[in-house]
């Protein structure tokens, strides 16, 4: 099995350290190898490329060239859509600009950072899982199950978005899919949860302005979770820190400025796959999520 | 007769009268509304030039006016008077006034890159709405949008430190928008959020709080950036006026 280089960016450091935990668990649980990324720095998140589009290239490339110059890596592995996103950008406009990748060499030899010569790849955690193991694989490592419960799995933007980053989503069976996406539906239900008919899987949160335009944030939200709601959903799976956030808060926003509750839990789909690992609630980090599914998942006979 | 689908005129150009005499002919009553004409001269042909010296407006030359960001747009669903497919109609008309109508909604964009991932002609108008924010700020017809704020902040972070961390970076949004920090929602979710964390979490919160994380290796990194994108944005800038004076 290939190691990867693990990248978690800030956010895994700060607001979503329960997904950095879940992550970090699950993954030595199924038996894989990763190493942390040295000394990494910001990917730039979805603000710097406002500043100027070059800082979030830039950025992004120092962090591929650390895996791949000091680390001897040949591929990074990030669980946060924006990470990802920013990596996936980087590695496309380098590729596809000569401009581009001299810029970024000439900065990187000004700063002494290690250049970045697009001899690494970068893979969400889904992707690593599917290529690693996939739904069999998952299968066979099972030691428990997700009882049935109902999951409506959310993709949110980034990890499928611009679609022309992710050359190799969209290359028919086996591959992912920009449109409609399944990676994380399918291994999943290899660990014993229905994934409900969940027509936003792909919509958006709202990330970008979730404090610089919050009312428009929480109308996105409130979307999102009683549209899971209406499928039939008891649970949203997210993949991302920021999606995470964002339906956390504005949950509780919609609860508490409008009135408007919605009772649909939310969890990182590698919280969910501990479980079926036989992971422990404390491990995975999930009593500190804002939103409470201990009672529901003790009900469902997931956890004792 | 009365004027269907007044929505789709401006307020200011309809004329309302409880009774009006035309040429000596009385037409109160039904036919009592008038819409002034327009003529619009102010065509800018250099405004697309303009967008184009931005960060993310340097493909907007490219759009046929497809309607696909506008049909895919997040935003649009929630206000239909969020329109990238018009505002990039504007942009390569050289429409400012027009454009300008609509300047304190143009920043509401989410960045949810539906409109850059449906785009036939690789407008990449995610980009294009961000330009034309920053043009808006540029020349004074808004004031800073508080996302803008929330952005430089972020870099202001980065570019001391190699990374951010999440409590300052609120703490200081909030501060610069003069927005108070203890909004009911915001109390609720942080007291559910620290209700359950274990002990030596919050810790490590604090010690971060106090101890911004910070990325060993930066070094030199932060201020070469600093240069490079302040250089890019004085030539950007020098350009800008050498499109001005050429016109």
């Amino acid at each position: 099995m290939a190691k990867v280089a693990y990248y978690p960016g800030c956010a895994l450091e700060g607001s979503g350290g329960p997904y950095d935990r879940s992550t970090r668990a699950l993954v030595k649980a199924l038996g894989l190898e990763m190493v942390n990324l040295r000394d990494y720095s910001c990917c730039g998140a979805m603000e710097v490329k406002n500043v100027h589009p070059m800082l979030q290239t830039y950025l992004s490339a120092r962090n591929l060239a650390i895996a791949s110059e000091q680390m001897g890596l040949d591929a990074v592995m990030a669980p946060c859509n924006g990470c990802y996103h920013n990596l996936k950008k980087a590695e496309f406009e380098l590729a596809t600009s000569d401009k581009a990748m001299q810029t970024v060499q000439e900065l990187a030899q000004k700063a002494d950072d290690p250049v970045y010569k697009g001899d690494v790849r970068t893979l969400h955690l889904l992707e690593w899982l599917m290529e690693e193991l996939g739904p069999e694989g998952i299968k066979q490592r099972l030691t428990k199950s997700l009882n049935g419960i109902k999951i409506a799995n959310y993709y949110g933007c980034m990890y499928t978005r611009p679609r022309q980053i992710f050359p190799e989503k969209d290359q028919g069976p086996g591959s992912e899919s920009s449109y409609q996406p399944h990676f994380m539906d399918d291994l999943l239900a290899a660990s014993g949860a229905v994934n409900v008919d969940y027509p936003l899987k792909t919509a958006c949160c709202g990330g970008a302005h979730t404090l610089s335009d919050a009312d428009t944030s929480t109308q996105l939200v409130l979307n999102l979770l009683q549209s899971a709601e209406d499928s039939g959903a008891e649970v949203i799976a997210t993949e991302c820190p920021t999606c995470h956030s964002g339906l956390e808060m504005h949950q509780v926003r919609a609860e508490k400025e409008f009135g408007i509750k919605t009772q649909v839990k939310v969890l990182y789909f590698t919280q969910l796959l501990g479980l079926a690992m036989g992971l422990s609630p404390r491990k995975l980090g999930i009593h500190e999520n804002v939103s409470d599914s201990i009672d529901f998942l003790k009900e469902k006979g997931i956890i004792g | 007769m009365a004027i269907h689908e007044k929505s789709l005129i401006e307020s200011d150009r309809i004329m309302e009268h409880e009774s009006l005499v035309v040429d000596g002919v009385d037409v109160s009553g039904h036919w009592n509304t008038m819409i002034k004409p327009r003529y619009i001269a102010d065509y800018d042909d250099d405004f697309e030039k303009i967008i184009q010296s931005y960060g993310g407006g340097e493909n907007v030359h490219r759009c046929w006016q497809c309607g696909s960001c506008t049909n895919s747009c997040t935003v649009y669903a929630l206000n239909t008077d969020f329109n990238p497919r018009y505002w990039i109609y504007l942009t390569r008309l050289g429409l400012k006034e027009e454009l300008i109508k609509d300047k304190d909604i143009i920043w509401q964009c989410v960045s949810c890159n539906k409109c850059t991932s449906i785009c036939p002609k690789d407008v990449r108008p995610e980009g294009v709405m961000k330009a034309l924010a920053h043009w808006l700020e540029d020349e004074g017809h808004t004031e800073t949008s508080p996302s803008h704020v929330f952005d430089d902040e972020f870099w202001a972070q980065v570019e001391k430190t190699g990374r951010i961390e999440d409590a300052h970076v609120i703490m200081n949004f909030f501060k610069k928008t003069k927005q108070p920090l203890l909004q009911p929602w915001l109390t609720a979710f942080t007291t559910r959020m620290i209700k359950h964390l274990p002990f030596a979490h919050l810790i490590r919160m604090g010690l971060n709080f106090v101890f911004t994380p910070r990325t060993k290796s930066w070094g030199r990194t932060g201020k070469v950036l600093r240069d490079y994108v302040e250089g890019e944005k004085v030539a950007a800038r020098q350009r800008r006026q050498q499109i001005k004076e050429a016109a």
